[in-house]
């Protein structure tokens, strides 16, 4: 049975979905993350979707669900990569992911978990110099 | 409108959900769709795919690739003999509420594609066509 | 005219096929398809010989009026061929249409000879003619598509000069859009700039809008639903350039527009600075020390 692997890279945990996830699958995504945030105390999840060529209402459930679990066990959520061809049907869709966090790719998606982590804001200004 | 070939497949389970995205595909990506337009009209699928099977109880979909005069398209007829739906106006009334409301995504779908019919009854299962034009 | 019409055209084409080829090229050389002089003898025969093959073998399905069926795909198909390379070659729509229409000539001919009563000969020159129309039609039809095709590369490779995305900074991208918008340029011009987005990495687009004289509702949709698409994917915008008309026409349209939006690209820029953690300051000289 296939699974879809969950990394970890300190403090967070890292899900690149490259497949085309029947509903199954996707369920069995939320329910594993879920464990590994409780089992970690992970306090930052984020889902690569860069290779995902179709996003639709169930798939935006599903990160919708994440996120929400997510932030009762404190943690964020932050999905990257978005294809534009993704974003115009789902803005089309009228599908709103509204308590997701965005970022373009993995970079930037894991430097915008560093700032919600550790400065509670995600506002640009005020970044701490490293 | 003429129809240059006709593909039936079956909708009786998540995988075959899968299968019916890759078949649109396919379909659109022989006509020559742009990125954009494919993806439209695969998602539109899946969304009315997963409620042939979710609320229909299963049925099947007919992937045409028609002609009208010097316009090609793709038709998608998505069947079932489920329970129907009884309020039509309101199934196609938007409503992506995490968790309550129907959520059956037909207004969605329906932005997404050029043509778009849905017939159904309480008791008289439900018939829902797509047509994207190249 | 009712469907089950038995027509004896099919059979006549099939029997008498050279007779018919060789009556044909003669009338198309008479005729003057004027374009004929442009074309050498062994490419109008290759062309007829070839065209009335797939008309003889879409007739022999019985079917003589409708051409968009898959039985008539051979025949379309060599109109297509046709029609591609003698417009390549300087023809004209029409000259390529009468091409297929110099057929009823001869054709006609063959029906006055095997066709006796006079209702038969009126009935199958009727259809004969109308099959004939439409797939001189169908050649024009072909013409006027690759003129639109042609058109509207032009009309995108003008998009592309007229409406370039600039990297104004590091991290700050800048759409000034020029003219008047429409619902299909407006859609390619936004699914660039996305592309953009992704590509160079960057967070915050800014869409000058000074050189749109109007914003109907339509294109104020298709911004805001850009700018939807582009939050989705982790970026942001800014609209600059907003006339007074422009926000008094928004207003009355009822169009909510949830984005910041500054009067000048000055000053889109320096918020988008400020958003992406930079300041502008003086250059401080330093002094040489006093010896």
């Amino acid at each position: 049975m296939d699974q879809i692997p969950i990394l970890q890279v300190g403090d967070c945990l890292l899900v690149s979905i490259q497949v085309d996830m029947h509903d199954q699958l996707a369920m069995q995504l939320q329910d594993d993350l879920t464990t590994r945030v409780v089992k970690t105390r992970a306090r930052g999840v984020m889902i690569d979707i860069s290779a995902l060529e179709i996003v639709d209402s169930f798939i935006g459930r599903m990160l919708n669900n994440i996120a929400a679990m997510s932030r009762v066990l404190d943690a964020v959520t932050v999905v990257v990569g978005m294809q534009p061809a993704v974003a115009i049907t789902l803005v089309e869709l009228g599908l709103g992911l509204s308590g997701v966090k965005t970022a373009l790719n993995v970079d930037k998606g894991l430097a915008l978990i560093r700032r919600l982590i550790d400065d509670g804001t995600e506002d640009w200004v005020g970044r701490r110099e490293k | 409108m003429d129809v240059e070939k006709s593909d039936t497949m079956p909708i009786r389970s998540s995988e075959d959900v899968v299968r019916v995205r890759q078949a649109v595909r396919t379909g659109s990506v022989s006509l020559g769709f742009s990125l954009v337009d494919q993806t439209k009209i695969i998602t539109a699928a899946s969304e009315i795919a997963r409620n042939t099977l979710d609320y229909g109880g299963g049925g099947e979909l007919r992937l045409d690739l028609v002609r009208a005069g010097i316009r090609r398209g793709l038709r998608l007829v998505f069947s079932d003999d489920g329970p129907g739906i009884a309020d039509l106006a309101q199934a196609l009334k938007d409503g992506y509420t995490s968790g309550g409301g129907l959520g059956l995504g037909l207004g969605g779908a329906k932005r997404l594609c050029n043509e778009f019919d849905l017939r159904s009854a309480p008791g008289e299962g439900t018939t829902v066509t797509l047509i994207r034009w190249k | 005219m009712p469907a089950d019409l038995h027509s004896v055209i099919p059979a006549l084409i099939e029997q008498h096929h050279q007779e018919l080829l060789q009556a044909w090229i003669g009338s198309q050389r008479r005729g003057g398809a004027a374009g004929l002089s442009l074309l050498d003898n062994a490419t109008i025969n290759e062309q007829a010989r070839r065209f009335l093959d797939e008309l003889r073998r879409s007739a022999l399905s019985g079917q003589v009026e409708n051409i968009d069926g898959p039985e008539w795909a051979g025949t379309r198909e060599v109109l297509e061929q046709v029609s591609r390379s003698r417009s390549a070659g300087g023809s004209s729509a029409s000259q390529t249409a009468t091409f297929v229409f110099s057929l009823k000539e001869p054709l006609f001919n063959l029906l006055r000879e095997h066709v006796k009563d006079a209702e038969g000969m009126a009935r199958e020159t009727l259809i004969a003619s109308l099959l004939l129309d439409k797939l001189g039609l169908y050649t024009t039809e072909l013409a006027q598509r690759s003129r639109d095709e042609v058109i509207a590369r032009q009309q995108e490779e003008m998009l592309e000069l007229s409406t370039p995305v600039i990297e104004l900074w590091d991290g700050i991208l800048a759409l000034p859009l020029i003219g008047t918008l429409d619902s299909a340029r407006t859609q390619i011009v936004m699914e660039n700039l996305l592309q953009r987005i992704v590509d160079s990495r960057t967070e915050i687009a800014i869409i000058d809008i000074t050189g749109v004289p109007t914003v109907d509702t339509l294109v104020a949709q298709h911004l805001l639903k850009t700018i939807s698409a582009a939050r989705l994917m982790g970026a942001d915008c800014i609209i600059s350039g907003i006339r007074p008309q422009i926000a008094q026409t928004i207003v009355h349209l009822g169009v909510e527009l949830d984005v910041i939006s500054k009067a000048t690209m000055a000053d889109a820029f320096a918020l988008a600075l400020r958003r992406i953690g930079k300041t502008v300051t003086d250059r401080v000289v330093a002094r040489r020390p006093e010896a």
